[in-house]
């Protein structure tokens, strides 16, 4: 049974212009110690997934059908003080901006203390306090710095003391939105390297939210390219890289330069991104499609070309 | 000038006919619309439907309540409290009128100038600023209309001088804002003139701060004026006045003629609330909050 | 009112660097190291504190307003954020025209028509429709382009692009570019590009200087940067970037630390606190910026062999090539 298994989820905003489907029809089948990549670009429901997976989406978001199963258990059906005691414990999140998703008054000790002792009760101070030491030693934060406050450490050591909070209690998913953003491009790497050295190291799974494909193929197991709140292709990073599907992520992939190349062609993807409360008909890639065809203007559905690899797009079937 | 004149104009229009649309703040700023348009409606068309004259004085009708002839009483004099309803907005509004239009005339181009060009300047605009807004509004009002004397441009004076300060500090929150925007920044790097800057790209960018500030302080123009003319430094005696009206109301309010104060009183209390609701409601409007 | 110990920030301390007509020169760094700061200093749009500005043979460090206008004609700026860029009460046609209200007399008809051919050379076409549109009513793409329309419409010689990009969504970025690049071509222009990606980098530029908290660390030719790299700055930073690939070559290089403060900055060579190769001379003494070979400037102390990782020998400032 996989540890992650999302069946259909779709999350709408009902804004006063109209609702927008900020996620359609999306699943994800992920198991313990996978690294999943879930790429978009600005609009495509990227970030609303990954709030969705700890029921935090932002209102007026609702989920209106589909499951969110861990380890079996649906946890859309969960009442609040239920889903309190998984987040944290089961399922992480961290967030993108590490400057303000830290409380500036109390110490990065205190943040790690109070989280220990609320899922763990009968944890003695003392005891939390050398966890948190240890924790700090794998972010590679010097252990004195424990009653340092915020504002005390740099953008890239936030980010990571964030992640270290995501995964103290060792939880068994972990899903960082755009985690490296804010960062300078030394620093991402390094604290991707930290991300994959803490997978290693406690075997959880990994969900990293990112608009970067790069670092996707460098860094995941399997990607899932979404696009204006679709899924429209999900497979391993090989295949992603070597024979990627769906047109817009063949558009990507010739899109995006590359460092270690010389006298790069670089075609952009034509068109613009769309409008979420004026979706085209049917494809919603179809006005910026080269394929397109008749059929595009219908739902498109998802086409399964190997038991690993899902694209949404006419071009294979249906 | 002309992009000023577009840009209000231009927004003003397509503003107002999408009101009904915009949820309960536009709602707001209908009603208020509603409520100043037909006082000032009422004022301006006095002359025509008020019943009687409303300074007439007669002896034998003094201090009657709300009867037949005299749907809200009479006051002291004997005169029509309704006529004096019709006719008794006319000073207050022409007060507010004179005392906004002297804050824009003064307040705007102080707040562009000074939090555009900053340094010392500005410190030293703000500072003053600052202290005058420090004052009680009231008090300060009736100390500069004492000095000044009666009259309907007095008053908008020392009303005007009082209310001075929102305006620019509002410009001035707004100005710094927008200073440091890209857009300003690129106007500069095109070579535009500071004269230019400060018209096409800072201004019509303020122009929605301005109108709040301004409604907000219509509404306050009308209270203080009645506060002045209760005080005693409003206008003439002989004109029809609301706020003259609380002073005498007042006096035979012992006696139990509740009507001579109480209409007034409303009325006052109705202009001011409606100019409040339109800058409520529009400062809703111009700030929405952020949809996702 | 009361004095207060300031301190000071030299965002950019003593660059020294030459831009050729009708290359792209390429400032590159990651944020906070100057660059903006560098690309806004050379238009006069933050006064320098110290130094020379030289515009086409003429000194404009110290050049009075009404000349600075003069040349603004020339030398224009794109900004990062296109919803930041444009006035958002100012239609696509007014903006892109202001530059000829400024600095030209022209009658309506001859500017209307003016704008109209330059949206139709940034791409949005029809013209006419844009022309009406506010910016709230474009993607951030389309935004961009009126931002180059803006720029080019008085055919400058010389524009500043700082992080014209980096808000635009990847898959688009290559048109803003290729558009860049285009312009280029048929109107003749010098572009000074600053960003922080240095696949884009890679992309677009002729020559690149990277700059480290103020200084430049190293200046060279594109393909010399990117093959052969000389600061351990540059090198490390070139390993770091993610490549689209999954059988990933180069490890990344373990680099100390992060950037340190721009109020503190480190004695000696700024970059001695990260350094692998460090020594004691690095930690007293800064290096020059020092041309080591034609064209390639690097300022470092040593000679490096970065695929073995060790120092080979110290430069000899004397010998220049």
């Amino acid at each position: 049974m996989p540890l992650l298994d999302v069946a259909s989820l779709t999350v709408v905003y009902r804004a006063k212009r109209g609702n927008v489907k900020a996620v359609d029809d999306v699943s994800i089948s992920l198991n313990k110690g996978e690294i999943l990549g879930i790429v978009g670009e600005s609009g495509s429901g990227k970030s609303t997934l990954g709030l969705s997976l700890i029921r935090q989406i932002p209102p007026p978001g609702v989920v209106v059908s589909g499951a969110i199963r861990l380890d079996g258990r649906n946890i859309l059906n969960l009442k609040e003080h239920e889903m309190l005691l998984l987040r944290g414990r089961k399922i992480a999140f961290v967030f993108q901006d590490p400057m303000t998703s830290l409380n500036p008054v109390k110490s990065i000790g205190a943040h790690f203390v109070e989280l220990l002792r609320t899922h763990e009760p009968n944890l003695k101070e003392a005891d939390a306090i050398q966890r948190a030491k240890e924790i700090l030693k794998v972010l590679g934060i010097s252990a004195e710095r424990l009653s340092d406050y915020p504002h005390q450490f740099s953008g890239g050591m936030r980010q990571r003391i964030m992640i270290g909070l995501g995964v103290a209690l060792n939880p068994d998913l972990v899903i960082a939105d755009e985690p490296t953003t804010a960062l300078d491009v030394i620093v991402q790497a390094k604290t991707l390297d930290l991300l994959k050295r803490l997978r290693d190291a406690y075997g959880m799974a990994l969900v990293l939210i990112t608009h970067d494909l790069s670092i996707a193929l460098e860094r995941c197991d399997k990607i899932m390219v979404m696009y204006a709140g679709q899924l429209v292709e999900y497979t391993r990073s090989k295949d992603i890289q070597d024979t990627p599907r769906h047109p817009y992520t063949q558009g990507l992939m010739r899109s995006i330069p590359n460092i270690e190349l010389t006298d790069q062609r670089l075609v952009a993807i034509p068109g613009n991104p769309p409008d979420l409360l004026n979706l085209p008909m049917g494809c919603r890639f179809n006005p910026r499609c080269s394929y397109t065809m008749i059929h595009c203007l219908d739902n498109t559905p998802l086409i399964s070309i190997d038991e690993q690899h899902f694209v949404r797009c006419f071009l294979y079937g249906g | 000038m002309k992009r000023i004149r577009q840009s209000i104009l231009g927004q003003l229009v397509p503003g107002l006919s999408s009101l009904p649309r915009r949820g309960s703040a536009g709602w707001i700023t209908i009603i208020g619309f509603v409520i100043v348009v037909t006082i000032v409606l009422m004022t301006l068309l006095a002359p025509w439907i008020s019943p009687r004259d409303p300074s007439r004085t007669d002896d034998r009708v003094i201090a009657i309540p709300p009867s037949q002839g005299f749907p809200l009483g009479t006051n002291h004099l004997g005169q029509d409290v309704l006529s004096r309803l019709f006719w008794g907005g006319s000073i207050m509004l022409q007060v507010a009128v004179v005392s906004v239009l002297l804050c824009l005339a003064v307040g705007v181009p102080i707040g562009l100038l000074s939090s555009y060009a900053g340094g010392i300047p500005d410190k030293v605009t703000s500072l003053l600023m600052d202290s005058i807004y420090a004052f009680p509004g009231l008090v300060l009002a009736i100390a500069i209309a004492a000095t000044l004397g009666r009259g309907v441009v007095n008053m908008a004076l020392s009303i005007a001088v009082v209310y001075i300060p929102s305006y620019f500090r509002v410009i001035r929150s707004q100005v710094l804002t927008i200073k440091e925007l890209s857009y300003t920044e690129a106007a500069e790097s095109m070579g535009a003139k500071r004269r230019t800057v400060i018209s096409s790209y800072i201004l019509p960018n303020v122009v929605p701060s301005i109108v709040v500030v301004a409604t907000v302080n219509f509404a306050d123009a009308i209270l203080t004026a009645a506060g002045l003319t209760f005080v005693g430094l409003g206008v003439s005696y002989d004109i029809p006045d609301w706020g003259y009206d609380l002073v005498n109301g007042r006096a035979l309010l012992p006696s139990g003629a509740w009507w001579v104060i109480t209409f007034p009183g409303l009325m006052i209390v109705l202009l001011a609330l409606g100019f409040t609701l339109i800058g409520e409601g529009l400062s809703e409007l111009l700030n929405p909050r952020l949809e996702q | 009112m009361f004095s207060r110990k300031t301190e000071y920030v030299k965002a950019v301390d003593y660059i020294d660097f030459t831009v050729m007509k009708g290359e792209i020169f390429t400032l590159a760094g990651e944020s906070g190291c100057g660059k903006t700061t560098a690309g806004k200093l050379i238009l006069r749009l933050i006064e320098p504190t110290a130094g020379k500005i030289v515009f086409d043979g003429i000194d404009i460090t110290a050049s009075r307003p009404e000349e600075l206008r003069q040349l603004r004609r020339k030398m224009q700026m794109i900004f990062q954020d296109p919803y930041a860029s444009l006035n958002p009460r100012m239609k696509i046609g007014d903006a892109v025209g202001h530059p000829l209200e400024i600095h030209e007399s022209t009658s309506e008809t001859e500017k209307r028509e003016r704008v109209l051919n330059t949206l139709a050379k940034v791409g949005l076409t029809p013209p006419a429709q844009f022309f009406n549109l506010y910016p709230h009513q474009l993607s951030g793409g389309q935004r961009q382009r009126v931002a180059l329309a803006r720029s080019v419409i008085l055919e400058p010689e010389f524009i500043v692009a700082d992080e014209p990009v980096s808000m635009i969504d990847v898959s688009l970025r290559t048109t803003i570019i290729d558009l860049m690049l285009d312009l280029r071509s048929d109107l003749g222009l010098t572009y000074l590009f600053i960003t922080h990606d240095l696949a884009v980098a890679k992309y677009i530029s002729d020559r690149i200087a990277l700059m480290y908290l103020g200084k430049i660390v190293e200046m060279c030719d594109k393909n010399e940067f990117f093959s052969s790299p000389a600061h351990p700055y540059a090198q490390a930073s070139l390993s770091a970037v993610p490549v689209p690939s999954v059988e990933r070559k180069r490890k990344p290089v373990e680099l100390k630390g992060e950037v340190p403060s721009a109020i503190s900055i480190p004695s000696g060579c700024r970059f001695h606190t990260r350094c692998s190769y460090t020594t004691e001379r690095c930690r007293h003494e800064a290096p020059p910026l020092f041309e080591r070979r034609r064209g390639h400037w690097t300022a470092c102390h040593y000679e490096i062999d970065f695929q073995q990782g060790i120092r080979l020998h110290d430069i000899d400032y004397g010998n220049k090539p």
